[in-house]
């Protein structure tokens, strides 16, 4: 149907071709998409628009959304600062060292993605609480790990650990070892060449980890709520308020602030993809 | 100088054994903590009281009711996203047409959101106070509270699995093959059926497998549509979270411990899949 459109160069959806099937499966995938996706969302948007900005303002305000809204970003960035650093570790031995049980290691990186985020609340909460197994050492130095922020954190370190390792690894992969041998010819010792050289090609990949395993602790949900304690003002994360504003049919407070997280995270979203078209543009690979 | 000499034979590229087995040691050290004694911690609390008191919290109906609407629910969100994930698929990898990488981007959008506000976006779409809501009530349709809303809010969770594998590996694989059946008379369907569907199978169980996974063990988005009716609207997750709040911990570990062995499957099948058909995945998939 796009033949003739092909020949008079005016402007066409696509560009012709023999297979079969664009109609169809882009027809139906669109469709779909604005189903199950793009007008729940949109009645998010606009069920929030239809709040008043004093409303909007009000309810932004209030101290326990703004402690809630601190406590899931401020820990969020704490687990993916800790992730950055123990996922780069991790990632590291993987690529780079010969152990017995490497693909293994290598398999357990991806449990926070297959176990189902109860399980792993319930079972971080059994640990670091202060007569669990890790608590109780920890609770002799004085450390309290649990039914607190640190909880959370503990949590979150647990969800964002893959998507760290995940995006660091194959460009990890991809280092030439010609420009290490370079760094070692030119009298760099290995600490040089590792922080100096390696690590800052690595920048764009981290970066992107860290925004991603960012990302996902401040909307994370099942994991926290076992082990947070959800005290209010303390350790109560801005996914349970707005649960506990739906269970109190307040739907304009719940709106407001999943109006204000979708909007940060959309924000991070473009982010990533700014670290990525920058870091295709210098280092000739997607991080 | 002998001894000087001996000791520049260590490789300029790697770090010296000292460094090499201190980060060894603090990325098992961490993953051990972080995501191993997790899993162990699940089986074990499962059987802390013996294996007659796990059993017995299979013969809970309630237990077998959560089991048998978490099924339900897999089986009904996996094959509609399966069939969504090929149509996006196909209309992306085997076509040029405007707007292409702004779909991409939509269909990812899921992954972005946390689950608590994808639960919330269908309670603001039919709750009680929205525009669809008493119109679904005079008609006696029930959607939140109810399976319908529990299988739409897993669909919008799952929604990018399986179109995130497939699209890549198709894009990788061109139309050359497609080409080529229908020149030689093939219908369109035929050439899906016996050219395409062989080339992109294991990495679409891989996306199945993927999808399946997350739609078992969703917690937060079905949660917060679910309504928490024992026995009718609990799917395994959310009966892990209300007998772990009744302090029925044995019963709440073993049915954990369930969604933890499909965890352990899932991760050993995708490690299989990776390792036999890394290729046939997923273009430029390492691990």
């Amino acid at each position: 149907m796009t033949t003739t459109a092909a020949a008079s160069g005016r402007w066409r959806l696509r560009q012709p071709s023999v297979i079969p099937g664009f109609g169809l499966t882009l027809g139906f995938s669109l469709a779909y998409l604005t189903l199950i996706i793009l007008i729940p969302l949109a009645g998010l948007v606009w069920r929030s628009a239809s709040l008043s900005g004093a409303e909007f303002l009000g309810i932004l305000s209030d101290p326990r959304t703004v402690n809630a809204l601190k406590v899931s970003f401020g820990t969020a960035f704490i687990a993916a600062i800790v992730n950055v650093v123990f996922g780069v570790i991790v990632a590291w031995v993987i690529v780079r060292y010969e152990f017995p049980g490497r693909r293994i290691v290598d398999a357990v990186v991806d449990l926070p993605f297959a176990l189902p985020t109860a399980v792993a609340g319930i079972a971080l909460a059994a640990l670091y609480a202060p007569n669990g197994w890790i608590g109780q050492i920890l609770n002799v130095v004085g450390i309290k790990a649990a039914f607190n922020p640190t909880g959370i954190v503990i949590a979150l370190v647990f969800i964002g650990l893959p998507f760290v390792v995940r995006t660091v690894q194959p460009v990890m992969e991809e280092i030439d070892s010609e420009i290490e041998e370079a760094a070692a010819t030119l009298g760099a010792n290995r600490f040089q060449t590792v922080f100096r050289v390696l690590l800052p090609g690595l920048a764009p990949a981290i970066l992107t980890g860290f925004a991603l395993a960012f990302a996902r602790g401040v909307g994370e949900y099942g994991s926290v709520i076992f082990i947070a304690g959800n005290i209010p003002y303390v350790s109560e994360i801005a996914p349970l308020l707005i649960v506990i504003r739906l269970e109190e049919f307040s739907y304009g407070a719940a709106t407001a602030i999943a109006t204000i997280m979708l909007a940060l995270s959309f924000a991070m979203l473009l982010v990533i993809n700014l670290i990525q078209a920058w870091s295709r543009r210098r280092y000739g690979h997607g991080a | 100088m002998a001894h000087k000499s001996s000791r520049r034979l260590r490789s300029p590229t790697t770090e010296a054994p000292a460094a090499r087995y201190t980060l060894m040691a603090l990325a098992f050290l961490f993953l051990t903590l972080f995501l191993l004694l997790p899993l162990v911690a699940v089986f074990i609390e499962a059987f802390r009281k013996g294996t007659a008191e796990f059993l017995a919290a299979f013969g809970d109906p309630d237990t077998l009711a959560a089991i048998r609407l978490t099924l339900l629910v897999a089986v009904i969100a996996v094959p509609l996203n399966l069939v969504f994930g090929v149509a996006a698929a196909w209309a992306i990898a085997k076509f040029e047409f405007k707007g292409k990488a702004f779909l991409t981007t939509l269909i990812d959008l899921p992954f972005s959101v946390s689950p608590v506000i994808s639960g919330l976006v269908y309670v603001l779409l039919f709750g009680a106070g929205s525009v669809l809501g008493p119109w679904l009530k005079s008609h006696g349709i029930e959607i939140l509270f109810a399976v319908p809303g529990i299988v739409l809010a897993t669909i919008f969770v799952t929604f990018p699995f399986v179109a995130r594998e497939l699209i890549p590996l198709m894009q990788e694989q061109g139309t050359g093959d497609e080409e080529a059946a229908l020149s030689l008379g093939a219908s369109g369907w035929q050439t899906f059926w016996y050219v395409t569907l062989p080339n992109i199978k294991w990495g679409l169980l891989y996306g199945v497998l993927l999808c399946n996974a997350r739609a078992m063990g969703e917690f937060g988005a079905v949660s917060v549509v679910s309504g928490h009716i024992r026995g009718l609207t609990n799917t395994m997750p959310l009966h892990v979270e209300i007998l772990y709040n009744e302090y029925n911990f044995v019963a709440a570990f073993a049915v954990a411990s369930l969604l933890a062995a499909l965890a352990l499957v899932t991760l050993i099948v995708k490690t299989a899949l990776e390792l036999h058909y890394g290729a046939e995945i997923a273009a430029g998939r390492k691990h």
